[in-house]
């Protein structure tokens, strides 16, 4: 017997939510903004992440050594910046390799080639140093700034130490109060959607309120009553979710195609696709939840004997 | 099989919907509720399906207090009782068919069942051709039929009908007034409320006249042996 009622109010609740038309569309409307602006909360954080983690990576310790500098001395400043507990990677960058690299990024311009050639290399070695943590670089800048710390190494070989710390901690801050700012604007938005959502959905239950009298008129428990408006209010839900989805596809193209020259290294398509799943997850169970649960304090109110 | 006692509605001081009636309906009578508009009939049925509870005294239907019963027992009170209103209340986005098919399933009745009784029944009251009609889609005599037919489909011991014939035109009306003494010849208590004499006329069975909540006559000439 459960399996049959169960059956009859899946049955009537999809069969409901499809004659009700614009009242099931207005529903799954509302559904979708509130999911749309989840969805977009989600990916926003993760755009934001990525600039940070972006500008992370871009923290470094360049250290220019002059052109006559002895490649020995560079490899033992190298092996021993490599010894620090705090350094993750350090980069050798031969003058030979940046007098190649210089000729490849400027192979259009003849003058300049020619030029190059009659002057010989004039390029030094680069090291490039990178911190486990962008807070390590303070200890590895004193490293280098303390004769004694760098050792055997001759300090007359190095050109210029920059460091490009403040500007990134500046930039990151910055960052940090966006996404402070963006999360409690979205919060706000989030509220409203789902306030939106619970009204619509308040609505379209309260326009069906005479109906609820007649059955509970003719005998119907409350499983029958309310079960058909809950199957009503998950079908929204479930197709809220999918617009969405659908809806925040072209959302991210639009994002990537007009940020991609300034922040090149994030692919929201990529990251949207490659967390389909768990974006999916979440706004399906976002939604039906929504759905559920707007549908259930509606219908409590004209369910009581 | 109804019985009330001393039973009184009072919304306000100023405003008493019923005032201590009494009256007991034994099976199978048809007995017809009359009074003006505000007279206190239909807050009368309201009591009978447990709608409305009285300020004082009781309802009885058979032996059971009906204001006793808790939030479950009502609906199977309900299913004992079939409905038949004045502005037919039928679900507007369920077809005859399935308006009819609603009450057997909340009645817990298979599927078999249904299949079999709903054509059936619609036959009766000469709807067999409308099974798959919105109520939108049929006119207001066509309606109340339905509704007769959704009333009587669960077999009810008691059949309670405010104000049936009230948005029909007299052609309709005597329809419907024939089907309902039909029903009551195969032993169905009915309960009918109404301000049209030629209704009660028709009829001819116990009228029961209420005037400012209070019970003004109770003719049993008409009353059955």
């Amino acid at each position: 017997m459960i399996w049959i009622n169960l059956k009859r109010i899946l049955y009537s609740g999809f069969v409901n939510f499809w004659r009700n038309g614009l009242v099931s569309l207005a529903s799954v409307l509302a559904i979708t903004v509130s999911l749309y602006t989840i969805g977009a909360l989600m990916i926003g954080s993760a755009f934001l992440n990525g600039i940070i983690d972006e500008i992370k990576t871009k923290v470094d310790i360049s250290i220019s050594f002059k052109s006559t500098a002895d490649t020995n001395e560079i490899e033992a400043l190298k092996k021993s910046l490599e010894a620090l507990a705090e350094v993750k990677e350090v980069t050798l960058i031969t003058r030979e390799e940046e007098y190649e690299a210089f000729k490849q990024r400027h192979q259009d311009n003849a003058l300049l080639l020619q030029s190059l050639d009659e002057v010989g290399n004039p390029f030094g070695a680069r090291i490039n140093v990178r911190a486990l943590d962008p807070a390590q670089y303070e200890s590895i800048a004193n490293f280098l700034n303390n004769e004694e710390g760098s050792l055997s190494v001759n300090r007359s070989i190095i050109d210029q130490i920059s460091f490009k710390k403040d500007i990134v901690d500046r930039l990151s801050r910055i960052i940090a109060l966006i996404k402070r700012v963006g999360l409690v604007i979205s919060t706000v938005m989030i509220c409203l959607a789902i306030f939106a959502t619970f009204n619509t959905i308040t609505l379209a239950i309260y326009i069906s309120r005479e109906e609820i009298s007649v059955m509970r008129l003719v005998g119907a428990g409350n499983v029958y009553v309310k079960g058909p408006f809950l199957v009503e209010g998950l079908t929204a839900g479930f197709l809220g979710t999918l617009l969405a989805l659908f809806g925040l596809y072209p959302s991210v193209a639009w994002v990537k195609a007009t940020t991609i020259n300034v922040f090149g290294g994030i692919d929201l398509v990529s990251y949207y696709i490659s967390n389909f799943p768990m974006i999916f997850l979440v706004l399906l169970s976002s939604g039906l939840a929504l759905g559920f649960i707007a549908s259930y304090l509606a219908v409590r109110r004209y369910t009581r004997i | 099989m109804i019985y009330f006692d001393k039973v009184s509605k009072i919304y306000n001081p100023e405003t008493v919907a019923l005032d201590k009636v009494s009256f007991t309906i034994e099976p199978g009578e048809f007995v017809s509720i009359v009074g003006h508009s505000g007279a206190g009939k239909t807050t009368l049925l309201k009591m009978i399906l447990a709608e409305d509870k009285p300020s004082s005294g009781k309802v009885f239907f058979e032996s059971v207090d009906v204001h006793s019963l808790n939030r479950f027992a009502i609906p199977k009170l309900r299913r004992r009782v079939g409905s038949v209103f004045q502005d037919f209340r039928l679900l507007p986005n369920k077809t005859a068919y399935e308006n009819i098919a609603f009450a057997m399933e909340v009645a817990g009745r298979n599927e078999a069942d249904i299949k079999n009784d709903v054509p059936h029944v619609l036959d009766i009251v000469g709807l067999g051709d409308r099974l798959w009609h919105f109520p939108h889609e049929l006119s207001g005599g066509e309606r109340q039929r339905v509704a007769i037919a959704r009333a009587i489909i669960n077999q009810p011991d008691l059949l309670i009908a405010d104000e049936p014939t009230g948005s029909l035109d007299p052609d309709n009306a005597t329809e419907v007034i024939e089907i309902l003494k039909k029903i009551n010849d195969l032993g169905t208590t009915i309960i009918l409320t109404t301000h049209n004499p030629d209704v009660i006329e028709k009829i001819a069975k116990r009228v029961i006249e209420i005037e400012n909540g209070r019970i003004k006559s109770d003719d049993k000439k008409h009353k059955i042996q």
